[in-house]
């Protein structure tokens, strides 16, 4: 069991109040498992994520990931968790602007302290981004920056990777391709990955889908 | 129209209120630095006066009577019907009983304004010193009054211990001589075509102004330095506006395009933007006027006399600012902040209407910007070195300065960018490489800020070098200058004889021979010195050949100050004739700082063969303490006080008022740091809301808030560091040049640079200090982030 999550809760504060977001979630991903998360926009998907990632505070319930209770684990320990096992990708690349493409990549890597310049080769070549390792990332398209994004991730080799939307900025034929990638280079790497989409057509390509609504996932 | 446009505008500012307070501070700073160091200037000039004061008005030309203590007031009006600007001084003893105080009074409406006593009347209200009501005296002598005095007394610790100053009136009240005058000042600026003395007053004598103990030239090229640095100040300040503005008009560029689109014209937009900037600098440079007048106040021990320095010498008293002091400083703190505005509303006028891909940062530059600003930078250092420039005038020193300052200050964002990229290279860690990469990229919103730091930290290392060497030369020219215990001046033969025969009594009488002459075609004044142990002793030489003195005294050889030989370019080894018959070696160089003309000096008995008319008029004691002598001058030979000057008073006179300008360009220096400190603070923090975004990919990505905010610290103390490494030799340079080169085309002198190693670790300790302390705020701030904060840049919801 990679990632089990038991009865979460998370609420924020609105104008009149609390406003519950999720609402007692529970979910178990095994090793290597893929999973895409749907719901409305607002319903809490991003939410979910981030709870996951150890980057915000569940006000209730249990976050396991590796066997490492999340919940209980106080900012450096979630930072360290991060920086091991976890690999978030974004709607918005979210790409180091001062480094280069090459040093992007192998940041996250190297980070988690588990750098293979071979794989990261892999990476950009399977990704394309044999051209753009010297270039900035102001210098590249949005679709360039995604997979400069997708391959910082992966080569670092987290355990679980978490995408919120990573191809929301994207045009329909690049979201198409770099879904592609993504999918053989999570499955090659044997990671566990949980996808958030809109699109139908992304989540059926994901073993199990879950849908969000109401705080709640059916 | 106008409203609409004007509230668009304002709102920036309302939601943007950190950066007004940036731009709004620092134009204020600048300009209180500005005007503080016009107060120090104006301070340090009066002391300087009323130094001279303590020796009798010695800067001026006198009438004196030739017989007789006093000349009749029907003299006295003569002379000003004939056109001769002279004012009247009665000096008396006024008997307390156990002492007496060496009373003067003065008419201050005739007096020479730059009289030393002219300065301290003006501490009290003008009508009531006319009236004969007031008379100022040493706090610690008023403790010798009774109370039952005719006339109420002021302490004023600008007069002497022993002197007591009042209307003229007052005092030939108190002294009981009525109607009597001593002596007449005559004013510097005469009108043209009056008739001679000899006409008008043939019982009078005209007494020339004493130059021996002028110190006002070398005062002025320490003035002229100060005003140097309070430039310097200033633009430190412009800096700090200039990197507010940029940033906001860089962030209002869809606002005023939206402007443009809705049907505003440019010009209309510029014309509104350049209106803002006069209204926002208006209210800086006043609240900076306020902030000067508080920094000269609280910086200057004698805030009444700084008050009256720059708030009008009419009023006393009443706090009424001077006109012309706070007009000049709205002025400049309106061109300040246009100077720093210009750039950004040039470039806001060439914006295109059609929204594009921006450039994000607006100062961030292209690579061949930033190669031209390599080459530009190198440029001007090539020209301030002097290669291009040579020699030339005094503005063409000005120039070698500016060349510097703006080459480095150019070369500085270049040099770091490199200075950073070998460390990001050599980087162990992956953390580390980041930190130098994310440096690098924000060098240039940071540059800005750095150039101020490098220019207060280059100011301060100048100044502070200037004014330490200044110090170190001043004492020694003072103690070889001012040998003498007493300085006496003779008006009659007798006066002379009867000082001579002092030498019976083991006194050492240095009589100074002189004459005006001419040398080539240079005017020079003449000396012809006894030559006594105590110039061995005391005088050093900027060159010399052999045993100077000795050949001095035989006759053989002169000495001659370091202004002349430096026009003349004649050095020990070469010769100047003296007179048609005599020709001398040049045995020694002498540095003088009291005065601008060149001087030669040969022995005395040279001098007597040569002129064998002119007569000493003007001693030297030594021996015996310098009260015993005058006391002994007055009571046996009748010598009027004024006629004496006590060396070793004048000395720790001079020396004090010194002291106390140098504490003040201490304080000054720190508070250049403080704005140099502001600027960084301020970058950082309007840096802060840019950088969320990608600070928060770092921190997803497993880096800790902590972590982050502790590099944020290192990155400022990484970069101040830096920056010092390059102000230190800049700062040297600007030392040198102003001593150096400003110094020698201002006045002809050059003087030594001393080096100041403890005070140069300090100012490290403290610039690296005030970065460090800008960057706390930030620091703790990052640190502190709520993670909803980094969240929101992962939210999606765009
Ligand atoms: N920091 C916050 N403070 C208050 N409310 C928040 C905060 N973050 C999110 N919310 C609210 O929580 C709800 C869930 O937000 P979330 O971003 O998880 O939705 P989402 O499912 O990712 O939507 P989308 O598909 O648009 O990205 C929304 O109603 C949002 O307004
Ligand atoms: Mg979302």
């Amino acid at each position: 069991m990679l990632l089990k999550i038991e009865n979460l809760t998370k609420s924020y504060s609105g104008p009149d109040g609390r406003v519950p977001v999720l609402q007692g979630i529970s979910l178990s991903l095994d090793a290597g498992e893929t999973l895409a998360l749907t719901g409305e926009s607002g319903s809490g998907k991003s939410t979910l994520l981030h709870l996951i990632g150890g980057l915000d505070h569940a006000d209730g319930g249990r976050i396991l990931v590796g066997g490492q209770e999340v919940t209980a684990l106080d900012d450096a320990g979630r930072a360290a968790l991060r920086r091991g096992m976890v690999g978030l990708i974004f709607q918005q690349f979210n790409l180091i602007p001062s480094l280069t493409v090459r040093d992007n990549i192998r940041f996250q890597a190297r980070l988690a302290g588990r750098e293979d310049p071979a794989w990261a080769a892999a990476l950009t070549d399977a990704l394309g981004l044999t051209e753009q390792l010297t270039k900035y990332p102001e210098d590249l398209s949005g679709g360039q920056q995604q997979r400069v994004a997708i391959a910082r991730t992966i080569a670092a080799r987290p355990a679980l990777i978490l995408a919120d939307e990573p191809t929301g900025n994207l045009d329909e034929d690049t979201a198409d391709r770099v879904m592609d990638q993504l999918t053989r280079l999570v499955d090659e790497a044997g990671a566990t990955l949980v996808l958030v989409t809109h699109s139908s057509a992304l989540a059926s390509r994901m073993a199990r889908q879950c849908h969000l609504s109401h705080g709640r996932l059916s | 129209m106008i409203a609409a446009a004007l509230s668009s505008l304002w709102s920036y500012w309302r939601r943007n209120p950190l950066q007004l307070a940036t731009m709004i501070g620092g134009l204020a700073l600048a300009t209180a630095l500005w005007s503080g160091v016009q107060a120090l200037n104006t301070e340090a000039r009066a002391s300087y006066d009323a130094a001279a004061a303590v020796v009798g008005e010695g800067r001026y030309d006198q009438l004196v009577p030739r017989a007789g203590e006093t000349l009749d007031e029907a003299t006295y009006l003569a002379l000003r019907r004939a056109g001769w600007q002279v004012s009247p001084v009665l000096v008396g003893s006024l008997d307390l009983g156990e002492v007496a105080l060496h009373l003067t009074g003065v008419d201050p409406l005739t007096l020479p304004a730059g009289a030393g006593a002219a300065g301290q009347v003006a501490a009290v209200p003008l009508a009531q010193f006319l009236a004969g009501e007031v008379m100022l005296a040493h706090p610690a002598d008023l403790a010798q009054f009774g109370t039952a005095q005719s006339i109420d007394l002021i302490a004023s610790p600008a007069i002497t211990q022993g002197m007591a100053l009042a209307d003229i009136g007052a005092a030939q009240r108190l002294l009981g001589q009525a109607g009597a005058i001593s002596r007449l000042v005559v004013a510097p600026d005469q009108p043209l075509g009056r008739p001679p003395l000899a006409e008008v007053a043939p019982e009078l004598l005209l007494q020339p102004a004493q130059g021996g103990s002028d110190t006002a030239q070398l005062t002025d090229s320490f003035h002229l330095n100060l005003t140097a640095f309070g430039i310097l100040s200033f633009a430190v300040g412009i800096f700090i506006v200039y990197g507010a503005v940029g940033l906001a008009f860089e962030q209002r560029r869809a606002m005023i395009r939206a402007l443009r689109t809705m049907g505003l014209s440019m010009r209309f937009v510029v014309v509104l933007l350049g209106a803002e900037i006069a209204v926002i600098s208006l209210v800086s440079g006043a609240i900076g006027v306020v902030l000067g007048y508080l920094l000269a106040a609280s910086l200057l021990p004698d805030v009444a006399a700084t008050l009256r320095g720059l708030y009008g010498a009419q009023v006393a008293g009443t706090l009424q600012l001077h006109p012309s002091w706070w007009l000049s400083s709205l002025g400049i703190a309106l061109l300040g902040g246009i100077l720093a505005a210009a750039s950004a509303i040039w470039r806001m006028s060439r914006l295109p209407l059609r929204a594009g891909r921006d450039p994000q940062v607006w100062a961030m530059q292209s690579a061949r910007g930033q190669r031209l600003q390599l080459v530009l930078g190198l440029a001007l250092l090539v020209l301030s070195g002097g290669f291009v420039v040579a020699g030339g005038s005094l503005l063409a020193g000005f120039a070698r300065v500016a060349a510097l300052l703006l080459g480095a200050a150019l070369l500085l964002p270049p040099l770091l960018e490199v200075a950073l990229h070998v460390a990001q290279r050599r980087a162990r860690s992956v953390t580390a490489e980041w930190f130098w990469a994310d440096t690098r990229q924000q060098l240039p919103r940071l540059g800005l800020a750095l150039m101020a730091l490098l220019l207060a930290i280059t100011a301060n290392i100048g100044v502070s070098t200037m004014v330490s060497s200044f110090r170190l030369t001043f004492i020694g020219f003072l103690d070889q200058r001012l040998i003498a215990e007493v300085y006496v001046s003779a008006e009659t033969d007798a006066q002379s004889a009867a000082i001579e025969a002092l030498a019976d009594d083991g006194i050492t009488v240095l009589p100074l021979l002189s004459v005006e002459t001419r040398i080539g075609p240079q005017k020079v004044d003449l000396y012809g010195a006894r030559v006594a142990p105590v110039y061995e002793q005391y005088w050093q030489f900027l060159a010399q050949d052999g045993d100077v003195w000795s050949r001095v005294a035989a006759g053989e050889a002169a000495i001659i100050n370091e202004q002349f030989a430096r026009r003349a370019g004649l050095w020990p080894g070469d010769s100047i004739p003296i007179s048609p018959t005599v020709t001398l070696p040049i045995a020694g160089v002498v540095g003088d700082y009291g005065n601008p003309l060149g001087q030669v000096i040969i022995g005395e008995e040279l001098f007597i063969t040569l002129f064998p008319e002119t007569r000493a008029r003007q001693f030297g004691l030594i021996g015996g303490g310098a009260d015993a002598l005058m006391a002994r001058l007055e009571a046996e030979a009748g010598f009027d006080p004024a006629q004496m000057i006590d060396q070793t008073a004048l000395k720790a006179a001079s020396l004090e008022v010194f002291e106390r300008t140098f504490t003040v360009t201490s304080a000054l220096n720190v508070l250049t740091l403080a704005v140099a400190g502001a600027a960084i603070l301020m970058s950082l923090l309007t840096l802060a809301s840019m950088r969320v975004p990608q600070l928060a990919s770092v921190w997803a990505l497993g880096v800790t808030r902590h972590r982050l905010g502790q590099l944020e610290l290192a990155r400022a103390v990484a970069l101040a560091v830096l920056t010092l490494l390059f102000a230190l030799p800049l700062g040297l340079a600007l030392a040198y040049l102003l001593l150096a080169v400003i110094n020698v085309e201002a006045f002809g002198w050059k003087l030594p640079m001393y080096l100041f190693p403890a005070d140069y670790a300090r100012l490290a300790v403290a610039s690296i200090g005030a970065a460090a302390l800008a960057a706390l705020v930030p620091a703790l701030r990052l640190a502190r982030t709520p993670p909803a904060r980094f969240l929101q840049v992962f939210a999606n919801e765009t």
